[in-house]
C-alpha cells in the first residue's frame, strides 16, 4: 500500500509538470490551431538560461527566474512574429514541421552554449523532507506541485475575468468575430507564444530543480506532454489539467508495478497504449471540442 | 504548358511525360547511375547508398501523408519492422534475398495495417499522435524481444547473395537498390494513374465527399497504410542488407522526423518530390561535414560544434524552406521549368 502511495505521490509531482506544460500546449493551439513540438525545446532552453544566469553570473535565485522568464516571453514573441506569422493559412503538416525545425535549432542552440553533459542545478528547495502522513516526501516534490496548483488557478483566473483573457477566448472561439470586435488577433498571437514559453520554461525549472540536475534530455519532456494534451483535449485547458495528473500517475504506476515484470521502459510505453485505447472510444480526447464537419 | 501542346485523349492527358526528351534524358540518368560504382569512391557509394534507400522510404511517407492526408510519425518504426524481419529471415531463418525482401515488405505492411485502425475514427493531429504511439510500442518491442532482436545490443545481418556472390560490400548491393528503387518509383508513379491511387488523393483532399462518390474511405486510409508500410519495410530490409548490423539505435524517433522533413522539403504528393526531399536531407549532414571538416583545419574547437552545428543548420533549413517555399521543392522545379520552356516570351 505503501508502495501504492509513494507511486501515485510521484505521479502527481510529475504529472502537475506535465499539466503546466500542457497548459502552453493547450493555450497556443487553441488560439493559433498550432501544435507547438517545441514546448520542450522551451522547456530547456528556459532551464539553461536560469542555471546560465544564477550560475554563471551569481544573480540571486529570484532575479534569475524573473530575467529568465522575461526572456522567455520576448522569445515566445519573436517566434510568432518570425516564424508563425508568415506561416499562416499553410496545412496544419507544415505547421508541425515548422515548429519541429524550431525545436532542432534551440536544441543546436543550447548544445552549443551549454555543452552536453548533466549540470548540477542549484538547490532551490529545501532538502529534507516532511512527513506527510505514512510517507516521507521531499519539499521540492510539495513546492513544485503548490506552484503548479497556483499558477493553473491563476490562468483560469486570468482567461475567466480578465480582458486579455476574455480575448483570447474570444479569438479561439472566432477569429473573425475577435477582429470585428476590435481584438487585435496578432496580439493575441503574440501573447499566447508568450504565455507558452514562459509556463514551459517554468516547468523546466521545476523540473530542472526536483531532479537537481540539468541536461539535453530534458527536450524529451515535451515529447511525453503530447500525449497528455491529446488525452485532454487539444482544445481544453480543465482537458490538459486532468490529462497531466492522470497521465503522471499512469506512467508510475507502469513503471512501478510492470517494469519488474518487463525488464524497463513499460513507463513510456503504457502511456500510449492507455492513449489509443481512450481515443479509439473518444476521437478527440476526454474534453476536446467534437469538430462537427461539413462538406 | 507549351505553345501547341494539346492534349486530344484521356490517354495523353494521362501520360508521364509530356515529350520523348524526358523519357531519353531519364534513360541517360539509368546508364549513368548505373555506370557510377565505376567511378565512385566507398565513401559516396555508401552515401548513394543510403539516399537511394531513403527515396524508397520517402516515397512510401509520400503516399501516406502526401496524396491520401493522413501524417505519419511512425516512419522509423516501420523501417525498424523491415529491418528486424529481415535479421529473422535471413539471419535465423537462413532465407535469400529475394524472399526476405518482399516478405519484409509484407510484414512491415502488415503492422502498418495494424497501426492504421486508429484512422477509422481519429484525424488529423490524434491520429498522428497515435502514429507515435506506435513508435513507441515498436521501440519497446524492438529493445525487450532479445531472443529475435539482439535487444539493445542490436543484431547482426548476413549478406545478400546472388548464387556464391555475396553482396556485402556497398560497390555491390548499389546495383540491389538501384533495381528496387527504380521499380518502386515506377509503381508509385503509376499508382496515381489508377482507381486505387486516385481514392487516395480524393481521400485526402475532404473524406467526406469521398464518401459521398462512393469511395470507402477507411479501406482506402488502410491500403495507404498498407502500401506506405511495404515500401518503408523494404527500406528498412535494405538498410538491413547495407548496414549488416542494426540495434534500436538506428531508429529513434528523430528519424521519423527526418522523413517528414524530405517530403515536405520536397513537396507533398509528388513522387520527383520525394527523391529531392530525400536527396537533399540525406546529403545535407554530409556536406555539412565536409564544411566542418575544413573548418577544423583552420580552426579546431569547430570540432566538436559538429553536432549542434548540424542541428542548428536543419532546422534553420526547414524553416525557411517552409516559410519561403511551402509547396517545397518539386513545385520549385516545375516553376523553373515551365520559365525556360517559354523563354523568353513568359506570357
Amino acid at each position: 500500500m505503501e508502495f501504492f502511495l509513494q507511486l501515485v505521490l510521484n505521479g502527481i509531482v510529475t504529472g502537475s509538470i506535465y499539466s503546466l506544460v500542457a497548459l502552453g500546449f493547450v493555450v497556443i493551439y487553441k488560439s493559433t490551431g498550432v501544435l507547438n513540438f517545441a514546448q520542450g525545446e522551451f522547456m530547456m532552453l528556459g532551464a539553461y538560461v536560469c542555471l546560465g544566469l544564477t550560475v554563471e553570473y551569481h544573480l540571486p535565485f529570484a532575479a534569475a527566474f524573473l530575467l529568465t522568464m522575461g526572456f522567455m516571453a520576448v522569445l515566445g514573441v519573436l517566434t510568432e512574429r518570425l516564424i508563425l506569422r508568415p506561416m499562416i493559412g499553410e496545412p496544419i503538416i507544415s505547421l508541425i514541421m515548422v515548429t519541429l525545425g524550431l525545436s532542432a535549432i534551440l536544441k543546436g542552440v543550447v548544445q552549443a552554449i551549454w555543452g552536453n553533459d548533466l549540470r548540477p542545478f542549484p538547490n532551490i528547495f529545501p532538502a529534507d523532507p516532511v512527513q506527510l502522513g505514512p510517507l516521507p516526501v521531499s519539499q521540492g516534490y510539495l513546492y513544485s506541485t503548490a506552484s503548479v496548483a497556483l499558477l493553473l488557478l491563476v490562468f483560469t483566473l486570468f482567461f475567466k475575468f480578465t480582458r486579455a483573457g476574455i480575448a483570447m477566448r474570444a479569438t479561439a472561439f472566432s477569429q473573425q468575430v475577435a477582429l470585428s470586435m476590435g481584438i487585435s488577433v496578432q496580439r493575441i498571437f503574440a501573447l499566447a507564444w508568450s504565455i507558452a514559453a514562459v509556463v514551459s520554461a517554468i516547468g523546466g525549472v521545476l523540473l530542472a530543480g526536483v531532479r537537481g540536475g540539468l541536461d539535453a534530455a530534458l527536450a524529451f519532456f515535451g515529447l511525453k506532454v503530447i500525449p497528455v494534451v491529446i488525452l485532454g483535449g487539444l482544445d481544453s485547458i480543465g482537458g490538459a489539467i486532468v490529462g497531466g495528473l492522470v497521465m503522471g500517475v499512469l506512467e508510475n504506476l507502469a513503471g512501478g508495478y510492470l517494469d519488474p515484470v518487463v525488464g524497463g521502459g513499460a513507463k513510456e510505453v503504457a502511456p500510449f497504449i492507455v492513449l489509443v485505447a481512450i481515443l479509439t472510444i473518444k476521437p478527440y480526447g476526454l474534453f476536446g471540442k467534437v469538430k462537427i464537419e461539413r462538406v | 504548358m507549351r505553345c501547341g501542346d494539346f492534349r486530344e485523349s484521356y490517354a495523353e492527358d494521362m501520360s508521364i511525360f509530356e515529350s520523348p526528351l524526358p523519357r531519353v534524358l531519364l534513360g541517360f540518368l539509368l546508364v549513368l547511375l548505373l555506370a557510377l560504382p565505376a567511378f565512385a569512391t566507398t565513401y559516396w557509394l555508401d552515401v548513394l547508398n543510403r539516399i537511394f534507400i531513403a527515396i524508397i522510404a520517402a516515397t512510401g511517407l509520400n503516399i501516406l501523408t502526401g496524396f491520401t492526408g493522413l501524417i505519419s510519425l511512425g516512419t522509423a518504426a516501420f523501417l525498424a519492422v523491415g529491418g528486424y524481419a529481415t535479421a529473422a529471415l535471413a539471419g535465423k531463418a537462413g532465407l535469400p534475398f529475394v524472399v526476405v525482401i518482399p516478405l519484409a515488405g509484407a510484414l512491415t505492411a502488415l503492422v502498418g495495417l495494424v497501426f492504421g485502425i486508429p484512422s477509422l475514427r481519429l484525424k488529423g493531429l490524434y491520429l498522428a499522435v497515435a502514429t507515435l504511439a506506435a513508435h513507441y510500442v515498436v521501440e519497446f518491442t524492438v529493445t525487450h524481444w532479445d531472443s529475435v532482436t539482439g535487444g539493445v545490443n542490436g543484431i547482426s545481418v548476413p549478406a545478400a547473395r546472388v548464387g556464391s556472390l555475396a553482396l556485402g560490400d556497398d560497390k555491390r548491393i548499389y546495383f540491389l537498390i538501384l533495381v528496387l528503387m527504380v521499380g518502386l518509383l515506377f509503381f508509385a508513379k503509376n499508382l496515381f494513374r489508377t482507381k486505387v491511387g486516385k481514392a487516395f488523393v480524393a481521400v485526402r483532399d475532404q473524406d467526406i465527399s469521398a464518401a459521398v462518390m462512393g469511395v470507402n474511405v477507411f479501406r482506402y486510409k488502410l491500403l495507404a497504410f498498407a502500401v506506405s508500410s511495404f515500401y518503408i519495410g523494404v527500406a528498412g530490409s535494405l538498410l538491413a542488407y547495407q548496414a549488416r548490423i542494426i540495434s534500436p539505435e538506428n531508429f529513434p524517433i528523430t528519424v521519423a522526423i527526418d522523413y517528414l522533413g524530405m517530403v515536405i522539403i520536397g513537396g507533398l504528393g509528388s513522387i520527383l518530390g520525394s527523391i529531392f526531399g530525400a536527396v537533399f536531407i540525406t546529403l545535407l549532414p554530409e556536406l555539412l561535414r565536409l564544411a566542418n571538416d575544413a573548418l577544423a583545419a583552420h580552426w579546431p574547437s569547430a570540432m566538436g560544434l559538429f553536432a549542434p552545428f548540424k542541428s542548428i543548420v536543419f532546422g534553420l533549413v526547414i524553416v525557411l524552406f517552409l516559410i519561403f517555399e511551402p509547396d517545397g521543392m518539386a513545385a520549385r522545379w516545375h516553376h523553373i521549368k515551365n520559365y525556360w520552356k517559354l523563354y523568353p516570351f513568359s506570357y
